[in-house]
């Protein structure tokens, strides 16, 4: 098995592409190109000049998606977890009901397991959850790959001195908080929640961490929503899902 | 109370170390345990969750309900390790599903704890979860709402438990398992 270490500037020396590899659902595999794994920053991508145009067209598609190309198995069976309960909480909203996934033990440890994989020996120390429902995703994967993880709280919850950042609702505005000191500056973190729909929520978890000088590597969820556009909140920071519901 | 034993788990002082008192929150008085310093030490976070995977993994529990927000934290890794289901208890009007509420007592006023009611039957063996026990308030009401549906509620599990505030009297006779106590 051939490994190419990618020594650049742009690149952290600990990151090494082996080839072959086996098929994966997160490697996104184009019309027999060698497959390119999409990991932080468009910069980072373009200078892999191993990789065909047509791998590199792929990896500079919208947010990535576990089922793009080749579908794992396990896919199928999160996204028919999951339970749409139309007008909640208001008329017009299809809303994504995960708790029904949690009650199904394979689904669920299926879904951390996905997350797990992509993440685990990529030198992430933080996994950032956005409470609640981020709280419940967050943790396991955190455990599993040996980093902290740091709940992302409404205000008022966090018994400590806070940093908070403000984001838009569809009226009025709210508020995210995280505590001094829980990151320290050239970490490198995740950002965990259930699910994205506008971004406001995960671009304010961006803009919060990075005013401390952390390394947001990729903003992960179970579900997206496609038409809300919430990718186009996160700047430079890459999406990962499970399942996009349009 | 995992700290009463004869012999005590040498994990359990390293994840008191971990825990941080934040004097006056939320008002004056108030010694606030704060738990989010435990889980920015993966070592202790990872033998916090080990020891109650320990000792549920045996107990045929089938679901795991954890109580809103930090409930949700410690709970579904420990579902995840015994192969029980995950029930969120949640605060009102976030579950969109059917739901059944419990109300209980604050200091001044009252709140309310709901779950879906097609999560757990009469079949399921549960175990309830949250950070800490203090008056045994929310842990009353998350084991009256298993109760209606008609679950076995099997043990309580906190991590911290304040014994003043005399939770522990109030789960109706049901076992209460901690690993840390704050005097």
């Amino acid at each position: 098995m051939q490994t190419i270490i990618i020594s650049s500037p742009l690149v952290s020396h600990r990151l090494s592409l082996a080839l072959p590899v086996p098929r994966s659902p997160l490697i996104n595999y184009h019309h027999g190109a060698p497959p390119s794994i999409r990991l932080s920053s468009h910069r980072f991508t373009n200078s892999l000049r191993l990789f065909s145009s047509a791998a590199a067209a792929a990896a500079s598609r919208d947010s990535e998606m576990a089922t793009e190309d080749v579908q794992d198995p396990r896919i199928a069976k999160i996204a028919a977890s999951i339970r749409v309960i139309p007008d909640f909480p208001k008329p017009g909203i299809m809303f994504q009901d995960i708790t029904t996934l949690l009650l199904d033990t394979e689904a669920f440890k299926d879904t951390i397991a996905l997350f797990v994989d992509r993440y685990k020996g990529k030198d992430i120390s933080v996994v950032a959850g956005v409470e609640a429902r981020g709280f419940i995703f967050g943790p396991p994967i955190a455990l599993a790959i040996g980093a902290k993880f740091v709940p992302m709280r409404k205000p008022k919850k966090l018994p400590g001195k806070v940093i908070s950042e403000e984001y838009s609702l569809e009226y009025g505005t709210d508020k995210i908080e995280m505590h001094v000191g829980a990151v320290e500056p050239g970490e490198r973190a995740i950002i965990i929640d259930d699910l994205i729909a506008t971004g406001g929520t995960l671009a304010a978890a961006i803009r919060l961490l990075e005013r401390v000088g952390v390394k947001i590597v990729e903003c992960a969820c179970v579900i997206e929503l496609p038409e809300l556009k919430g990718k186009e909140k996160l700047g430079e920071t890459p999406l990962f899902v499970l399942v996009s519901s349009a | 109370m995992a700290d009463e034993n004869e012999v005590k788990d040498p994990r359990i002082d390293g994840i008191k170390t971990k825990i941080r008192v934040v004097p006056d929150f939320p008002k004056k008085g108030i010694m606030f345990q704060d738990i989010t310093t435990l889980l920015l030490d993966p070592k202790a976070f990872k033998d916090t969750i080990d020891l109650f995977v320990e000792r549920y993994r045996d107990m045929n529990i089938s679901v795991v309900a954890g109580i809103e927000a930090r409930g949700f934290i410690f709970g579904p890794s420990i579902a995840l390790a015994i192969g029980a289901k995950f029930v969120p208890l949640r605060k009102p009007k976030k579950l969109p599903g059917e739901i059944i509420f419990e109300e209980y007592e604050l200091e001044y006023g009252s709140d309310r704890l709901e779950m879906h009611v097609e999560a757990v039957d009469s079949g399921d063996r549960a175990l309830v979860v949250d950070d800490l026990i203090a008056t045994g308030g929310t842990l009353s009401a998350a084991m009256n709402l298993l109760r209606r549906v008609g679950a076995e509620v099997v043990e309580c599990a906190c991590v911290i438990e304040l014994p003043e505030l005399k939770g522990r009297e109030r789960l109706e006779g049901k076992p209460l398992y901690v690993l840390v106590e704050y005097r």
